[in-house]
């Protein structure tokens, strides 16, 4: 194993995707960046996600369609990145919902054609006529999380970056207001400036030092089956899945209730899945008839946090910058490891308005806010 | 307190059906457990998979059966028969008000515990061949019995290359091997008493093979054996397994540096055996409700760490490991990427040494990297010898793959609950369902954010 850093520029806390993308984008600005973890690289929800990257609703949106056909050149390692998506379903109301999605994403510029049955039932070969329709989004996409969080951390190395893996932050020193040290479990790393992209960590981490980071976690669970013949898009979901089709050909699905836990200083405690598996499969049996003998032979859970309303946190105060995706980090994750590149070493976002996603939003959040949303666990 | 109609609590309604005891398995300590279970007028359910459906014998689920049934196993009612012939105490079972399921495995254990609250009670996921259920217990017995240690060589994936436990399972329960001449792999006491079994029923054995220079089993045993005329090699390691569309036809085996050609139809890999425990290991530690008995109960005991250092010192790096995924050894010790992907120069340059400066070797880090493990086998051929060779290359301890449900193959439209509680649809959402999470950026805080007509519900794209 490597030595343990005694000091470096950057400390980043979590080497999820959103904490090694940061640390990606460090180090490509030449700067000493050391990522820290309690377990390995994209162990958590990180590595456990539908993979989906089209996310109009985010003002990162511009920066994540721009960045993601150009990852794997960019990172040197494969990602599995496929461009489009298609969403189809066999509810009408749902049909309805998702066409007045793709208008707000073609108003945005971003082309969205509507599918009718005999359309989707063409570019899903694995649907039958129960399909009633869909959207095709000419932009956007999927990847590959497992091999993603281990590309960026391969690229940050590459670029000299260090990362030391089973090693948990424990606090933070400081002086003069400001964070000198990260306590870690194997001994203090000095820096000049931290970014706590820690998950469901980060809240008790953050506390000490006086900053309130309001996030509450929840186990969410996926299911995946044997490899299905390829189809030519193989970003297919809707009928209440998040997913896709692997270049392996399995079928990759999840959706669903959600289990509060909140969040321990220490990480979740376990990752189990439920009987939620059945009716997973029945939601994958039914957008995908022509797939419904295939065998499940997985399922798995992953732990994600979750902000007051449901979006990022990016923002810096003093010489900490602190950053949650609130459950849909993964697709944004080349963006936001710029934004929080940018809010590092410059202070503020260069490439997007970034504003509504800081703390100050949160001035008067009630201290039981999780109580008021039933997210208490 | 308000509740989040998208959270799991009330979702789970307690299954219809609910025993005082369930028991995993209907071998000869399970169908013991469950008689004596029966006793002082108890709710007992005792299931088994096997008849495994033909189709999953041919994935080696269960069992590595190696494709080296006779037609007979396609047969339901035949192998149904045959499993009663075979134990015999499985009448008395059903005499003593015993419920009997066979055709029926458990593919999931679900328990509250950490990360987990929101379930009724302890519940079982069972499916036979025409649907999927869960069942309440009181007791849970688990004796799912023992998996064979299983290894790859040049010429594994051929028909013919099988388990011993396998060997025993067609042989013996269900009568439908098709084996004519056989090696044996391995010399402890399975190895020596599968070569008297099958010798007993007029298998012909070509030879008991072991790499280490002196046989592991006790020397009483081994008397019988060498009494029947059964040739043991010891100090010899199979170099490759040849054959044509019928599967093994020979086995290239090396002593002292020279080849030796054997004919056979199978090799039957009698190395060791490791409980066959993925229910509990997927489930969560073993809690006061759960027992264990039988062979499913005896640690894994294998020589599977020399066996595969043998191999691997001789077979070439093009080997495959993982049947499923086509993984080789060389791809896995070098923690390359699937064929299907490229392999720039950077990530041919990746290995596990270089994965190792980042901590210690971690099997599912490896497994999601090269996919060795992650096919519709569900990792049950090549998990042993994975971890041994990882553990090889990196002088370090390596624990095998974890397992996952449902840890038997379910398909789909059987897994799936089509009666599922009306709460489950009501609450069901893509993702958390938080409606603010999918508000257009520039519409925050505008007069358009709480526009009518979106911003409830699914807006995942």
């Amino acid at each position: 194993m490597s030595d343990f850093p005694a000091s470096a520029s950057v400390v980043v806390v979590g080497a999820g995707v959103t904490g090694l993308s940061a640390a990606w984008w460090l180090a490509r600005s030449g700067i000493d960046v050391v990522v820290i973890d309690k377990g390995i690289v994209g162990w958590e929800a990180s590595g456990r996600n539908g993979g989906g990257a089209s996310h109009y609703q985010s003002p990162l949106f511009a920066e994540e369609q721009r960045l993601w056909p150009q990852m794997d050149e960019l990172l040197g390692y494969p990602t599995e990145y496929r461009r489009e998506r298609i969403i189809i379903q066999r509810d009408p109301a749902l049909l309805d919902h998702y066409r007045a999605v793709g208008r707000i994403c073609t108003a945005m510029g971003y082309r969205v054609d509507d599918l009718d049955s005999a359309q989707a039932q063409a570019m899903v070969p694995l649907t039958d006529g129960t399909c009633l329709g869909g959207i095709h989004l000419r932009f956007g996409g999927h990847a590959n999380p497992q091999r993603t969080v281990q590309a960026y951390a391969w690229a940050l190395q590459d670029l000299g970056g260090r990362i030391v893996q089973h090693c948990p932050a424990t606090g933070f020193a400081t002086a003069g207001g400001r964070v000198i040290g990260v306590g870690t479990s194997r001994g203090r790393i000095a820096c000049d400036a931290v970014v706590v992209a820690a998950g469901p960590q980060a809240n008790a981490l953050l506390a000490p030092i006086g900053i309130d980071f309001p996030v509450t976690a929840a186990r969410a669970e996926m299911i995946v089956t044997e490899p299905a013949p390829l189809m030519a898009i193989g970003g297919v979901d809707g009928n209440g899945l998040y997913g896709r089709q692997t270049l392996r050909g399995n079928l990759a699905f999840g959706g669903g209730p959600h289990e509060w836990i909140g969040t321990t200083p220490d990480g979740p405690a376990a990752r189990p899945a439920s009987p939620l598996i059945r009716s997973l499969a029945r939601r994958v049996a039914e957008m995908f008839p022509r797939a419904a003998h295939l065998n499940v032979i997985r399922s798995w859970a992953g732990i994600v946090e979750n902000t007051p309303d449901g979006r990022p946190i990016l923002d810096r105060v003093g010489n900490v910058t602190v950053a949650t995706m609130s459950g849909v980090g993964f697709g944004l994750s080349p963006a936001s490891g710029h934004a929080i590149r940018d809010l590092v070493v410059d202070g503020a976002c260069s490439f997007a308005d970034i504003a509504k996603l800081g703390l100050a939003r949160f001035a008067a959040l009630e201290p039981d806010w999780r109580e008021q949303r039933g997210w208490a666990a | 307190m308000t509740v989040d109609i998208h959270d799991l609590t009330g979702k789970f309604v307690s299954p219809e059906t609910r025993y005082d005891i369930v028991i995993v398995g209907a071998g000869a300590a399970g169908t013991a457990a469950a008689i004596e279970a029966a006793h002082g007028g108890r709710s007992v359910l005792l299931i088994d998979e096997n008849p495994v459906p033909p189709g999953m014998m041919g994935t080696d689920v269960p069992l590595f059966y190696g494709g080296r049934m006779t037609a007979a196993a396609a047969n339901p009612g035949r192998m149904v028969e045959a499993i009663f012939a075979a134990n015999p105490q499985l009448e008395a079972a059903f005499d003593a008000g015993v419920e009997v399921l066979l055709g029926t495995c458990a593919w999931g254990l679900y328990r509250n515990g950490p990360a987990m609250k929101t379930l009724p009670e302890p519940m079982l996921g069972l499916a036979d061949a025409a649907r999927a259920w869960m069942v309440g217990y009181g007791a849970l017995i688990v004796a799912t019995g023992a998996r064979d240690v299983v290894l790859g060589f040049p010429g594994w994936d051929r028909p013919g290359v099988m388990g011993a436990q396998a060997f025993h399972a067609l042989l013996t329960r269900y009568t439908a091997l098709a084996t004519r001449r056989m090696l044996i792999f391995g010399s402890d006491s399975l190895a020596l008493e599968t070569a008297l079994l099958a010798h007993r029923h007029g298998i012909d054995v070509a030879g008991i093979v072991e790499v280490a220079d002196a046989v592991r089993g006790p020397s009483g045993l081994l008397a019988h054996v060498t009494a029947a005329g059964i040739a043991v090699l010891t100090g010899t390691v199979i170099v490759r397994a040849d054959g044509g569309i019928d599967g093994v036809e020979r086995a290239v085996l090396r002593h002292d540096g020279v080849d030796i050609t054997i004919d056979c139809d199978t090799i039957c890999l009698a190395i060791g055996t490791e409980p066959a425990t993925e229910l509990l290991d997927a489930s969560g530690p073993v809690d006061a409700t759960i027992r264990l008995v039988g062979d499913c109960a005896v640690p894994s005991a294998s020589a599977a760490a020399d066996w595969s250092r043998a191999i691997a010192a001789i077979a070439p790096p093009e080997t495959i490991v993982c049947q499923c995924e086509d993984v080789t050894r060389a791809d896995l010790i070098g923690v390359q990427p699937p064929r299907y992907l490229d392999r720039p120069a950077a990530i041919a340059a990746r290995s596990l040494a270089t994965l190792g400066h980042d901590g210690p070797v971690d099997l599912d880090q490896i497994k999601r990297l090269t996919r060795a493990g992650m096919g519709a086998c569900q990792g049950r051929r090549c998990r042993t010898q994975v971890a041994c060779l990882l553990a090889d290359a990196s002088g370090t301890a390596v624990a095998p793959a974890t397992y996952r449900a449902p840890v038997r193959p379910i398909p789909l439209k059987l897994l799936a609950d089509w009666d599922e509680p009306a709460a489950m649809a009501t609450g069901w959402d893509v993702w958390f369902g938080i409606p603010t999470q999918w508000t257009p950026y520039d519409t925050i805080g505008t007069a358009d954010e709480h526009a009518p007509g979106l911003g409830g519900g699914n807006m995942h794209v």
